[in-house]
């Protein structure tokens, strides 16, 4: 299965791509990183993903897999070699996708909805949410690394990646903010397990640089803010 | 760990409690059924689902496992035979994407649609049969999504063949033209034949009077202006 042509097509600042860049990571497999521009949609991403025309997509075989939660479980059965991705075990795989689902689907929107909420109350409404989600995954953290120092035991896998992508966006989430949002006192497992994980191996060399990410996140809503201002200013007579 | 005792808190007309009875059903696996209130729900499922607080949930010997994609996964991955997910993992892939995007793209747009009113709701209608055009295409020339016999892809989308024409019936319109949609609405009919889906399904009456009072109920409230948002000004 292995040893073909392996592509990925991805933005640097894509907490989803970066779920792909540290799978492939963990498993050693050699692949091309495609970087694309979203304002100039590549032609082959395009084709790859004409459904929802996203980042990141992976291309084996010139077979196109789409949805970072998908491809994370075929690199897995593709490379079934360890170190494995996902448990082996039917109960504890079906605990890491519940998690994977609230993380993606309740805690990853909260976060997305601190940078749409607009005046003081609304923002500190929003921050209180996520903060709220990260007590919530304290708890499973808990339970899932029973003591050690990963959601997966002794090596990072599914749920340390599906959570460990958006830390980037955490951190300028707090700096924009002002606001600590991964409390060392209220979630201390959380706490020291993000710094193990950006340690690891399979994410050091490819988490982007977090004032990096900072920067850019900066310009991006700066450029929205201003769209947004010259939608809603008076017309000209 | 196969043989202990395995039981389904559900409520009696979700589409989503549905999928779970079918794989138990498919596998042959004896389980207790527990009906649930869910406007009126107990301490039991508030136990063990504090996060959602919602049906189906799984309890298979001290085990517990909710949100109904994950248990058809935890079903299939338990009992291996009569598997419900294709083997190749490229196929798998696939599966997964689209039982994501059908739920997604076409479950909430379509149950949006029928809650929603005038513009809001020609707009979410739109969106519906957009989605059932990309589905289409998936499963033209096929029989049932999993081939010969029904999958992990025809359980996860299979809501479509009962509870989408209920929803058509109970909001006035109509999201799955058979001439726009010919190899859709075939699947939805051989799904329904088949015994496992077509003896295991909620009273059609019952389920148009619960899908309409609910629908009105659902008008104005958070989680639709929530999908609101999301789906129409996202």
């Amino acid at each position: 299965m292995a040893g073909s042509e392996v592509k990925v097509l991805g933005t640097w600042a894509s907490p989803f791509a970066l779920r792909v860049h540290i799978a492939l990571g963990i498993k050693s497999v050699k692949y091309e990183w495609v970087e694309e521009n979203l304002e100039a949609k590549s032609q082959l991403l395009l084709e790859s993903n004409p459904i929802n025309k996203q980042v990141p997509v992976l291309i084996h075989h010139h077979k196109p897999i789409c949805e970072s939660l998908a491809i994370l479980q075929y690199i897995d059965e593709a490379w079934p070699s360890a170190p494995s991705i996902l448990p082996s075990d039917p109960y504890h795989r079906a605990v890491a996708r519940f998690w994977a689902a609230y993380i993606d689907h309740k805690w990853f929107t909260w976060l997305k909805g601190v940078a749409s909420a607009e005046g003081a109350e609304a923002k500190k409404a929003a921050l209180d949410q996520v903060r709220e989600g990260l007590v919530v995954v304290e708890e499973a953290f808990g339970k899932c690394s029973k003591g050690k120092d990963f959601f997966s035991g002794d090596r990072i896998g599914y749920l340390d990646i599906v959570l460990g992508c958006f830390l980037g966006w955490l951190y300028v989430a707090e700096k924009r903010n002002d606001v600590k949002l991964l409390d060392e006192e209220k979630m201390p497992g959380l706490a020291a397990w993000a710094i193990k994980f950006c340690l690891d191996g399979a994410v050091k060399n490819v988490m982007p640089d977090k004032d990096e990410l900072l920067d850019y996140a900066n310009m991006v809503f700066q450029a929205m803010a201003m769209a947004k201002a010259k939608l809603n200013a008076p017309p000209n007579y | 760990m196969a043989e202990q005792k395995v039981k389904l808190l559900g409520f009696w007309v979700s589409p989503f409690v549905y999928r779970v009875i079918w794989a138990l059903k498919l596998k042959g696996i004896d389980y207790e059924y527990i009906e649930e209130d869910i406007f009126n729900k107990s301490p039991l499922l508030l136990q063990l689902n504090p996060i959602h607080k919602k049906v189906p949930v799984l309890i298979h010997g001290d085990r517990v496992i909710s949100e109904s994609y994950v248990i058809v996964q935890y079903i299939d991955e338990t009992w291996p035979h009569c598997p419900l997910l294709p083997q190749d993992p490229y196929e798998r892939a696939m599966a997964r994407f689209w039982a994501d995007f059908a739920e997604t793209k076409l479950l909430d747009t379509a149950w949006l649609g029928i809650c929603a009113r005038g513009a809001e709701r020609e707009k979410a209608v739109k969106l519906a049969m957009e989605a059932v055009e990309k589905i289409e295409e998936v499963v033209k020339g096929k029989k049932l999504f999993g081939g010969e016999s029904i999958g992990y892809l025809d359980i996860c989308l299979g809501w479509i063949s009962y509870w989408l024409p209920v929803w058509e019936e109970v909001g006035s319109v109509q999201i799955i033209d058979p001439i726009k949609f010919p190899a859709t609405s075939s699947w939805m009919n051989t799904l329904l034949h088949l015994p496992v889906i077509g003896y295991n399904l909620p009273a059609r009456d019952a389920t148009i009077e619960y899908c309409q009072k609910r629908s009105k109920d659902l008008y104005e409230s958070d989680w639709f202006k929530d999908k609101i948002r999301l789906h129409l000004h996202p």
